[in-house]
């Protein structure tokens, strides 16, 4: 009896809540999707009408971002945000175990430094952005540096450089694709052989040659996505907006990585050294892959915040440099300055599903109950 | 009985009495006015002034002075069109003259005509055609503009160009012949700022190839983008780049401005809204600290951009909105906004003495030059149109690629219902 009415209690104190969230989370992420599938906004018609009319078009919006002739601004947001994650996300991760690493030394004014450390991460996106906008002026900040000792100032315009590097040709997207699936296959079968399982190997080295026989008579050429070659790369300008958020989220990683450290038991490490390990060899076979699901985290949450990133590039940069633009922001520009409402919620629907594919895969991992195990 | 008829007459008298301001009042408005605008910097004071007058005009109506901050009203402009989805239109709203607010909110239905108001006013005769015809579609007139900038004027400190030797140049090719020698002597030729600035010259750049006649056909869809004038404008705008400081983009436009000033450039091309910068902020004398020209290859034409208050249907207190309106396009409220604001008021018959020498000028141009519209402030293409040019104009600085850029402009005209 007691059971069912504590029930019933859980289930009333949580519906507020859950009627909340289905309405202004989920209900506006369906919203959203619907949107993305029609024309609202696209052509010169009424976009702000009152009653809006809009037909169905399908994934016509999707196929417009990834091979329309005006929306070469897109492609190259969603090349910068995926080089962005990448550089932040590794530069944060090993400057914050450098930290945590120096930090664990157990050394003087040890909660000193650990503050200094997390301090940026209490600022706002917009005040770093601001910070680091004036820090990155082409004629001071960063490049006045190296007069201070004597040396030429630096000249790198931080955030306007137009130019590139690591260049692709976008239009042969699919013969990336099938070379990198070719060289996971590869790579899989190479494995497999070392350890002498033949069989296995076999399954991926088939795929793997077909592929390649595929490619080399340019079979990929004929699922070209555009006519005409389309280059797109790492912008240099970038690495600014990359140095302003590490330096925002590496005492973040610090802070981690520290409890991480903290975390593993002492016995461990005396064990190790009654093994005769030496220290370095404690930190790299002991405490490095105890800190393994530290990693893990870190990269989910850093990931999910530079796929997200919109503030601090709007704060730096402004929202019309488009060296440094990424997709969250020509989402708000295409929706509230262009009116082409279907447009951004495709884009804004894009966003979601790149942070999805980052984090349902943790959330099912770190929800599963123990006893699956 | 007679103490009776006393008593009835008293009480009459008192319901009289309190009747009678109802019975008085004329359909003064009343109630509350939600003014939406961006003008919350420097441009505040004129603002507050403008009020200040309605006050005065209108006492029963209380003014809410709604600003959300933001140069050219990059986040007001998101903020008004949640509000209006939201079905919660402000009293009146401040917008770019021309298309930003004909291409968004006149095809919403969102506004009412003011043809009528402007019979009753007899603007028609104050303002000037060319005016009339940017602000108005053939089903009405939609706003009342509150100033007028120029946006084709070059910039320069006429000491500096003495010390130099050289003369402001009247067309693009004595810019590009006069342009070597500045750079031998250390000097950037044109003084260049952040993104939209670089959109602002290419305007200017593009109106000295094409004329007053075809830039406004290019916008009626009566001149292809691909046709040769247009090609040959972006291949001139690449050569003026080339004269320009390389890191421009990191620079506001006032930074743009200050370059000449302190004498590291000679020129920029910027709208009027640097004179009010250089006169009122940095204590120029205009004519003297520093002198202007109309952009090369422009002279005789007056592009124009002007910020308007329009009367959007289901406005909240639709009295109190004409009132403001009424108000706004009179002699004397413009003559009190414009001085301080550093424009012009759009009238043929304003009090230039209540000017400065730039305005002045500028004005005696306005009411004899050829008016057309400018593109970076929203006079002549819709917001579609110029989100996207941005794209443009980053195709063709990321190639100098003229044809292409123009291919991709013909393009977008197409999608944005310009061209056909």
């Amino acid at each position: 009896m007691r059971s069912r009415r504590d029930r019933l209690i859980a289930v009333l104190v949580i519906l507020p809540s859950l009627m909340l969230l289905g309405i202004f989370v989920y209900g506006f992420i369906g919203q959203t999707l619907y949107v993305s599938t029609t024309d609202w906004g696209s052509g010169a018609n009424a976009a702000l009408a009152l009653n809006p009319e809009t037909h169905s078009v399908g994934l016509g919006n999707y196929r417009e971002l990834f091979t329309g002739f005006l929306d070469i601004r897109f492609r190259q947001d969603m090349v910068n945000m995926l080089f962005f994650t990448l550089l932040f996300v590794v530069a944060s991760l090993l400057l914050g175990l450098l930290l945590a690493t120096l930090i664990d030394q157990r050394i003087k004014g040890e909660a000193l430094f650990r503050t200094i450390f997390l301090f940026p991460m209490s600022l706002s996106f917009i005040v770093t952005g601001t910070i680091w906008r004036w820090l990155l002026q082409p004629s001071g900040g960063v490049n006045a540096l190296p007069a201070l000792i004597g040396l030429p100032a630096g000249r790198f315009l931080w955030l306007s450089d137009r130019s590139q590097t690591l260049a692709f040709n976008y239009q042969k997207l699919p013969y990336y694709l099938v070379v990198g699936a070719m060289v996971v296959l590869a790579a899989g079968a190479i494995f497999y052989l070392a350890r002498r399982r033949y069989r296995t190997a076999g399954f991926l080295a088939i795929p793997a040659a077909v592929l390649l026989a595929w490619v080399a008579a340019g079979g990929t050429a004929s699922y070209n996505v555009l006519a005409y070659p389309e280059p797109h790369g790492l912008n240099f300008a970038l690495l600014g907006i990359v140095l302003a958020a590490t330096w925002q989220m590496s005492g973040y990683t610090m802070a981690l990585y520290l409890a991480g450290l903290r975390t593993i038991p002492d016995e461990l490490r005396e064990a190790a050294r009654v093994d005769g390990a030496s220290r370095f060899q404690v930190y790299r076979h002991v405490e490095l892959p105890l800190l393994m699901p530290v990693t893990w985290s870190a990269i989910i949450i850093l990931g999910h915040i530079s796929l997200k990133i919109f503030d601090l590039v709007f704060a730096m940069a402004g929202p019309d440099n488009a060296p440094t633009s990424v997709p969250a922001i020509s989402m708000y520009l295409t929706t509230f300055r262009g009116n082409q409402f279907a447009k951004g919620a495709s884009v804004a629907a894009i966003l979601l599903i790149m942070v999805s594919l980052l984090i349902i895969p943790y959330m099912v991992t770190s929800l599963r109950p123990r006893s699956a195990k | 009985m007679e103490t009776r008829k006393w008593l009835v007459l008293v009480v009459v008298g008192l319901m009289l009495l309190a009747v009678w301001p109802v019975l008085a009042a004329s359909p003064a408005p009343s109630g509350k006015l939600e003014i939406f605008s961006w003008w919350a910097g420097d441009e505040g004071p004129a603002l507050q002034a403008l009020i200040e007058r309605y006050g005065k005009l209108y006492p029963d109506v209380k003014v809410v002075n709604a600003t959300v901050t933001g140069g050219s009203g990059v986040n007001a402009k998101a903020v008004l069109k949640t509000r209006m989805l939201g079905g919660d239109p402000p009293g009146t709203f401040q917008v770019h003259a021309g298309q930003e607010l004909i291409g968004t909110w006149v095809v919403s239905k969102r506004m009412e005509d003011l043809t009528s108001l402007y019979n009753q006013e007899g603007w028609k005769k104050a303002f000037p055609t060319g005016l009339l015809k940017l602000l108005s579609t053939q089903q009405g007139i939609w706003s009342v503009p509150v100033n007028i900038h120029r946006s084709n004027v070059m910039w320069y400190v006429p000491e500096n160009l003495q010390k130099w030797g050289v003369k402001p140049p009247a067309t693009w090719d004595e810019f590009l012949a006069v342009a070597p020698a500045l750079e031998a002597k250390g000097v950037v030729p044109l003084a260049l700022g952040e993104n939209w600035t670089v959109t602002h010259l290419w305007e200017s750049v593009a109106l000295s190839r094409l004329g007053p006649d075809k830039w406004q056909k290019l916008w009626e869809g009566k001149l292809a983008w691909t046709s040769p004038e247009v090609v040959d404008a972006w291949k001139l705008f690449g050569k003026v780049l080339a004269y320009t400081n390389k890191d421009h983009s990191s620079l506001s436009w006032q930074q743009a401005t200050d370059m000449v000033v302190k004498g590291q450039a000679a020129f920029n091309i910027m709208g009027d809204w640097a004179a009010g910068y250089m006169a009122t902020t940095l204590k120029l004398q205009p004519g003297k600290g520093f002198g202007w020209a109309p952009s090369p290859g422009t002279g005789g034409a007056f592009m124009m951009l002007s910020d308007s208050f329009g009367l959007p249907v289901k406005s909240p207190n639709r009295e109190a909105t004409l009132a403001w309106l009424r108000m706004l396009g009179s002699r004397e409220a413009q003559d009190i906004f414009n001085p301080l604001k550093g424009s012009i008021s759009p009238r043929v018959d304003s009090d230039l003495s209540r000017y400065n020498a730039y305005l002045q000028s500028a004005a005696k141009d306005w009411r004899s030059n050829a008016i057309v519209g400018s593109l970076a402030h929203g006079v002549v293409a819709n917001e579609r149109f110029m989100n996207d040019f941005a794209t443009v104009m980053e195709i063709f600085l990321s190639g100098h690629n003229a044809e292409a850029t123009a291919n991709a402009a013909q393009a977008l005209a197409i999608q944005a219902g310009i061209a056909h």
